[in-house]
């Protein structure tokens, strides 16, 4: 099989839409365009049977009871918004204390800021090296005041796997609620809202080769009943959850891809991970001073967050300009600073700057992880024979001893 | 963010890497930036009893732009003067390669680089000179 540039392996930002989703879609931009809150004609009624399907499927694909819970948004960040800031709102009188953990997306830390703003204190638990979260550290940080634990299901940089289980059990048993950030992770590791007790949970299409543009937020509806203020005014759309007219097409996408993971998740997952060994094998046999970033095991399956030490990300990248990837370098962030995910995990920061994310994703095939294994072993070697820090380093010049001007 | 033309011929072809004698009395190295910054230089000069600048090398850990302001810099040095090599400003760099606002800094350690190997050519010159 020939190979097609650009590579794509960066499936942890976005995934290609799958083709069984698209055509699962078209008829919805075009014959059947009705308004599912129309209730009064052929055309509403159509698009509401095609949105209450979706519900049922997506459910079913996180172990939901109902798709009653199932309520539709624009996307995980407005699903993470809604959690956060609709339970703070409502249970004030409960409590004020979140907790939360250091290596969360921001769409849940920015969320946490703002309400610290408005009066609610905020716990940020940190991970360990490996890039997970102690469960007893979440136990320890509850209060009387506590209402919400906030964490993620995997991590979009190091794709770890949080315990979930565990800390559901502790929630549970403490009478607070539990939101899990599920997006990196639904359809890869296992997933269930009623196992681990979990009460909220974000979720987003087009990480799972689903459209752009559209989410979900898993809200408990028994045992207990979670209730939200509503942070969008409106028509009163989802049940007085979200307003807004529901993006139908979308939302049958965003049903398809859950019900193409219902069906062929822990396949893929295990090709994902027997890919993601192969390329990490090849650079542990033809590399010295690859390190990998979180933790071995526990992280998603097509996961490899890897620091080549002694070359900087962004440069490593532009060498590999035909494969994409991202980096946590402070390069290729706005802010100038290297990635908060891995600092807060204590990596230093030069390894910060030296890490490369690859994502891989259902498209990606053996040949192209050999071309891109190749491919970076060739220019880490090339970077290095050009970093005054590897000459260093093959010195026996320890550079942690060197007093660094920062600038 | 897209990369000038420049940058790429610089990156894709850098000039003069490599590494020259630091013990040598003719030779100054400048060495800037910060692992944990995301960028380090090593500059070398290689200077002639004239005062002319013979030979130029680097070595750098960084994105694109600041290994192609390393290569830039240590092509425009080379036949200069140290007088002439002193006066060279980061704006030139960062002009020559279209480097973008956030880049900037890339040509500012570069500048440094130069500079930094001439003060230390010129204090191994002066100690020469009190021996």
């Amino acid at each position: 099989m020939t190979l097609k540039f650009p590579i794509y392996m960066d499936n942890h930002a976005t995934t290609p839409l799958d083709p069984r989703v698209l055509e699962a879609m078209l008829p919805y931009f075009s014959e059947h365009f009705g308004n599912a809150a129309s209730r009064t004609h052929a055309f509403g009624w159509r698009a509401e049977a095609a949105v209450d399907d979706a519900r049922d499927t997506i459910a079913q694909l996180i172990n939901a009871e109902s798709g009653k819970e199932i309520v539709f948004t624009s996307g995980a960040t407005e699903s993470d918004n809604l959690a956060l800031k609709g339970v703070a709102e409502y249970y004030q009188g409960k409590g004020n204390h979140i907790v939360t953990t250091t290596i969360e997306h921001k769409a849940v830390l920015d969320s946490c800021k703002r309400l610290e703003k408005q009066g609610c204190t905020v716990t940020y638990v940190p991970a360990g090296k490996d890039g997970i979260v102690d469960p007893d550290d979440i136990k320890k940080a509850l209060t009387d005041k506590t209402i919400l634990v906030s964490i993620m299901l995997a991590n979009n940089e190091v794709g770890t796997i949080q315990p979930i289980d565990e800390i559901g059990k502790i929630t549970r048993e403490k009478g607070v609620l539990l939101h899990v950030d599920a997006v990196q992770g639904i359809g890869k590791t296992p997933f269930d809202v009623r196992a681990m007790n979990v009460d909220l949970a974000s979720l987003s299409a087009h990480k799972i080769y689903g459209p752009k543009g559209v989410g979900a937020l898993y809200v408990r509806r028994s045992k207990p009943r979670v209730r939200l203020v509503a942070q969008m005014d409106g028509g009163g759309h989802e049940r007085g959850n979200r307003s807004g007219t529901l993006n139908v097409p979308s939302i049958v996408g965003f049903a398809k891809a859950s019900e193409i993971l219902i069906q062929e998740g822990a396949a893929e997952a295990e090709k994902l991970r027997g890919l993601r060994e192969r390329l990490w094998k090849k650079f542990q046999r033809e590399l010295d001073q690859v390190i990998l970033n979180g933790h071995p095991e526990q992280r998603l399956p097509g996961n490899l967050n890897v620091s080549f030490a002694f070359v900087e990300g962004e440069g490593l990248m532009m060498a590999i300009k035909d494969v994409a990837v991202s980096s946590g370098s402070a390069c290729t962030s706005s802010s100038l600073e290297p990635s908060y995910v891995l600092r807060s995990m204590g990596l230093d920061e030069d390894m910060a700057h030296s890490s490369i994310r690859f994502g891989l994703g259902r498209f990606n095939t053996e040949e192209e992880v050999d071309y891109v294994g190749d491919l970076v072993t060739g220019k880490v070697k090339k970077l290095r024979d050009m970093s005054p820090l590897w000459e260093m380093h093959q010195q026996g010049i320890d550079i942690k001893s060197i007093q660094w001007v920062a600038h | 963010m897209a990369y000038s033309e420049k940058v790429i011929e610089h990156y894709e072809n850098p000039k003069n890497v490599g590494t020259l004698d630091q013990n040598d009395p003719s030779v100054g190295t400048g060495l800037v930036g910060a692992p944990a910054c995301g960028d380090v230089m090593r500059l070398q000069i290689k200077v002639s009893d004239s005062g002319v600048i013979e030979d130029a090398r680097f070595k750098t850990f960084g994105c694109g732009s600041a290994i192609a302001s390393s290569s830039l810099a240590t092509e425009w040095i080379k036949g200069k003067t140290v007088d002439e090599a002193a006066g060279i400003k980061n704006s030139q760099i960062a002009e020559e390669l279209s480097l973008p606002p956030v880049k900037i800094h890339c040509s500012v350690l570069a500048e440094d680089a130069i500079k930094s190997a001439i003060e230390d050519y010129r204090k191994k010159r002066a100690t020469r000179g009190n021996a």
